[in-house]
């Protein structure tokens, strides 16, 4: 059996691990509120677009933009959302499964496959399948909308020069704090304008300077915002999926030490009863 | 009392203004624009510039935007705000960027993967030698 100094440190070093992790979960959690309400507070902006694009794709049929038209695939296109940094459970790897799954499906059919990537994680993982147009990594805890439209705009010029035909965005959809969902969206061309009675109104925006011009800036944008928030919801994602993980390894921690503890203090005992035993025949020889 | 809209300027990051208003001005690419109530539909671009409100009972607001695009209905107007200015050559250069840095990280796998299938032949080798060694011993005995 391990002496008791052994066991002593051992619980010291565990017990120190057990600190970091538990400062760590805490760190997650307060970031999870701040990503959270930053998720919330990109939803009206492009809520707000959608709206006006589905307004204009309905008043001006004469003239398709293509990010609305459907045309044959021969190649596809994938934006990658990840983490920079790891210690967040499953997060990245179910990620990243669930993009190989819905791979699979295209190169099935003969479809090439390109990739951009968001965070270093992503990056490390695809660019060993080659084909990496674009990548950003290292956006920090608030990423701006700024470090997001250099790659965006490679994947948009790639789909616009017909490098690419179809655009899917990978991220994790935050459900709540304990389920995070791997989730594969199409970006392009945009699916489910709704064919709705209500946009089939008899009026029609005046345009400056004219229609195609707005439309075309607007597509970019929207664009970007989707990619935006897509980011900050899988930085939420990953915050609480990092303090889900550290929760359970304080857990963890916490047992191992309950379980050292117990032998330790078994040790000390059977040291005490020999040093007895000992001085009780010690006397009885007298 | 003045009539009035409502005014919502957000960008893809954070709403900067909501609120009720009588006169938005705005600088829209192909001059100014100022909108009152009851204004007819209207979608434009903005340049950079400073948007003016006066809000309701006549007191003024001025904030700045870096572009972007204006949205009018009668009562609602909405300004799709940019988080910076955008330009072609900004956002080429901005694209011509995070190409280059995808081409570095593939030029860098190169160094790995040789890791990767050195290990790999490593791990060849030593079996071989094992296989051979034995060999010996059983050949010997």
């Amino acid at each position: 059996m391990a002496s008791g100094k052994e066991i002593r440190n051992q619980i010291k070093s565990v017990q120190n691990t057990q600190k970091i992790t538990s400062a760590m979960e805490m760190v997650a959690a307060s970031k999870m509120r701040k990503a959270q309400d930053r998720m919330a507070a990109s939803r009206p902006y492009s809520k707000k677009m959608r709206q006006v694009i589905e307004h204009l794709a309905f008043a001006h049929t004469e003239y398709k933009h293509p990010y609305l038209n459907d045309r044959a695939v021969k190649r596809v296109g994938y934006i990658v959302v990840s983490s920079d940094r790891g210690l967040c459970g499953g997060l990245n790897n179910n990620l990243f499964r669930a993009t190989l799954m819905h791979m699979k499906t295209w190169s099935d059919k003969n479809v090439d496959v390109e990739f951009c990537t968001i965070g270093s994680k992503a990056q490390t993982f695809f660019k060993r399948l080659g084909a990496l147009r674009a990548q950003a990594t290292h956006l920090g805890d608030a990423p701006a909308l700024t470090d997001l439209i250099g790659t965006v705009k490679t994947m948009l010029d790639a789909y616009n020069d017909g490098v690419i035909d179809r655009l899917f965005i990978v991220s994790n959809e935050f459900v709540n704090t304990m389920t995070q969902q791997p989730q594969v969206d199409q970006l392009l061309p945009i699916v489910s304008i709704e064919d709705d009675a209500e946009l089939k109104h008899h009026w029609d925006y005046i345009y400056e300077p004219n229609a195609k011009e707005v439309l075309d800036s607007l597509m970019i944008r929207y664009i970007e915002s989707l990619v935006y928030q897509s980011v900050v919801e899988n930085i939420a994602c990953e915050m609480a999926s990092r303090m889900i993980a550290m929760k359970s390894a304080t857990d963890n921690a916490g047992d191992l030490i309950d379980d050292l503890q117990l032998v330790y203090n078994k040790a000390r005992q059977a040291a005490i009863t020999q040093e007895i035993s000992e001085i009780v025949s010690g006397a009885a020889a007298v | 009392m003045a009539m009035t809209m409502h005014l919502d300027i957000v960008s893809a990051e954070h709403e900067i203004f909501s609120g009720v208003c009588e006169i938005v001005v705005a600088p829209a690419v192909m001059g100014e624009v100022g909108i009152y109530p009851r204004h007819t539909q209207m979608l434009t671009p903005l340049k950079p510039g400073e948007v003016r409100i006066t809000k309701q009972g006549g007191e003024e607001e001025s904030i700045y935007v870096s572009g972007g695009i204006l949205e009018v209905q009668p009562h609602v107007v909405t300004i799709l705000s940019d988080t910076a200015v955008r330009a072609a050559d900004l956002d080429e250069a901005a694209a011509l960027e995070a190409k280059e840095k995808a081409e570095q990280a593939l030029k860098d796998q190169t160094s790995e993967i040789n890791i990767a299938d050195a290990q790999a032949e490593l791990a060849e080798a030593m079996a071989q030698l094992q296989a051979i060694s034995r060999m010996r011993s059983k050949m010997k005995g």
